[in-house]
């Protein structure tokens, strides 16, 4: 597994953090460093449907590789958006549909985000992403 | 001052979730069940299931029997005056969309149909789409701040083209009753039908079909401590005859050819198909049980835990109360803070409240809410559930802030 040093960076700090709350401000800390979406991006197009909360998900592919952008007005979505993002970037279409994402919210203590009858909506984030992998 | 439930241990499940560290606020989504639901079930199960009314043999006699049993309980529950106008549907939205196949042929274009604005889209939709398939007006009594259907307008807008009222008795956003009386008594006097959601108000304290004098009662089994899968249809006799047929086959029939059949009359006529057998059996040991509480003990002390919930609400900085809610539950949003925020932070404490739209976007939009969190209590919530809510959300909100 080739973790960007974002990534690693992110594994660290969630596996050494005791508690909920440890993590709770830990994802609120990785969420301010969420790049801030323009209004332009916050296109029905790019609006993820399926969640509670308001998501959009900005994807393009340069040379190849993907580039995502994404953001909520829920500040924890916020933050594991972030974590999201920074184990997807830069990928190809194929790295992209063979990651497995549920294992790397596991690495990250973070399991029980993705389930589907929770209402936060990163469970629908990643449907959007597993399909834009096998169309690209 | 620590106010416990008496019924609390009669729930297992609640020591099994609290032994996870679950603090269950969300009985108005479903409820706990009685170990004499558990029992029944179990005994049904254990001891030979079969199928009802139409197996002359030993065990389909018994089912049978336990099975016609619930409708007596079910009539003497809401006070029905003969428990042939009990049909047993698979929940409340189902019994709801029974009505709207069953009433169609009475409506033609241009009538109208008066729903309030805080209907749970179980009782919005069925009722939205007729009115599509038969080009009729919707007509959408509005709310008052505190939460109520606003009378005065209500009486205004129910008038002769009005063919139908449906009404929720009491809110699952805003836990406020519904002022019933003057209302199926307006809508009876233009002629309308009546059709009253009771899936929270049976919740909480005894209602009288006659008394209330609507047309038709709907409610949920597993909202009142029963199984899932059971729902309930309570119909004035004269209002029971309007209604076609919707559903074929099973022991609705009472005569079939090929290209013709005839059907039974309510209620049999309106069960189609296997009944949820154990579900419907299940119900029965349940109203036993609640039958067997002091319901004004019961009335006390959710009244009591609710004052607690709505006062210690009211006290927090910046949250902010939906509507007046009068009983069983609280929604709310707190200002510059995203209710998912929130319901994130009370969900890694293990405090289980709903968050979100609560089935009425409708409703939401028009208080212009995204969504809110809803706090809903049941007759084995205790006061020390509420503190651990209470200290949740403060811990919480100091995250945030």
């Amino acid at each position: 597994m080739n973790l960007s040093p974002e990534a690693s960076q992110a594994l660290e700090a969630f596996e050494q953090a005791r508690g909920w709350e440890q993590r709770a401000r830990l994802l609120m800390q990785w969420g301010d460093r969420l790049e801030p979406l323009g209004d332009s991006d916050k296109t029905e197009t790019n609006r993820v449907h399926g969640c509670e909360s308001l998501v959009w998900l900005v994807a393009v592919q340069d040379d190849g590789q993907w580039r995502f952008k994404a953001g909520s007005d829920a500040r924890m979505l916020r933050g594991l958006l972030a974590l999201l993002l920074v184990r997807v970037q830069g990928l190809a279409s194929d790295q992209l549909a063979a990651l497995d994402l549920s294992a790397w919210f596991t690495q990250l203590g973070l399991e029980r985000q993705l389930s589907p009858s929770r209402s936060n909506g990163l469970h629908a984030v990643l449907l959007r992403m597993a399909e834009l992998a096998t169309q690209g | 001052m620590f106010q416990p439930s008496p019924w609390r241990t009669d729930f297992p499940a609640i020591a099994a979730l609290q032994r996870q560290h679950q603090t269950y606020l969300d009985s108005a989504a479903t409820t706990q069940k009685p170990q004499a639901l558990l029992d029944a079930l179990s005994h049904y199960y254990g001891h030979g299931a079969a199928n009802v009314h139409r197996a002359q043999h030993l065990p389909g006699a018994l089912a049978t029997q336990a099975f016609e049993g619930t409708r007596d309980k079910v009539a003497a529950w809401l006070n029905a005056a003969d428990a042939r106008q009990i049909v047993f549907t698979h929940g409340a939205t189902s019994a709801l969309n029974l009505l709207a196949y069953g009433l169609e042929h009475r409506f033609e274009a241009g009538d109208e149909i008066a729903v309030s604005g805080l209907e749970h889209h179980a009782n919005l939709l069925p009722w939205q789409q007729l009115a599509h398939r038969r080009n009729l007006r919707l007509v959408v009594l509005p709310v008052t701040d505190q939460g109520h259907v606003d009378l005065e307008q209500a009486l205004q807008l129910i008038g002769p083209r009005t063919r139908l009222l449906a009404i929720s008795q009491l809110s699952n956003v805003l836990g406020t009753w519904q002022p019933l009386t003057p209302l199926l008594a307006h809508a009876r006097a233009q002629g309308a039908l009546s059709v009253v959601d009771g899936a929270q108000g049976v919740v909480h304290g005894r209602h009288d079909v006659q008394q209330l004098a609507c047309d038709f009662y709907v409610f949920s089994s597993h909202k009142l401590y029963g199984p899932d899968g059971v729902g309930v249809l309570y119909g004035r006799q004269d209002a029971l005859a309007l209604l076609r047929h919707w559903q074929y086959g099973g022991e609705m029939v009472q005569m079939a050819d090929y290209q013709s059949a005839s059907f039974r009359p309510a209620p049999l006529g309106f069960e189609a198909g296997t009944p949820p057998i154990a579900g419907v059996i299940g119900l029965g040991a349940t109203l036993d049980y609640l039958a067997s509480l002091d319901v004004h003990a019961v009335a006390a002390h959710e009244a009591s835990l609710h004052q607690c919930l709505v006062r210690g609400l009211a006290d927090r900085e910046g949250v902010r109360l939906l509507g007046s809610p009068e009983v069983a539950l609280a929604s709310f949003v707190i200002d510059g803070v995203h209710n998912a925020d929130i319901a994130h932070l009370l969900t890694e404490q293990g405090i289980a409240v709903r968050a979100g739209h609560h089935c009425a976007m409708p409703l939401l939009r028009h208080l212009g809410l995204d969504g809110a969190i809803r706090v809903s209590l049941g007759l084995y919530s205790d006061s020390d559930d509420l503190q651990r809510f209470f200290e949740a959300l403060d811990k919480g909100l100091e995250l945030l802030r």
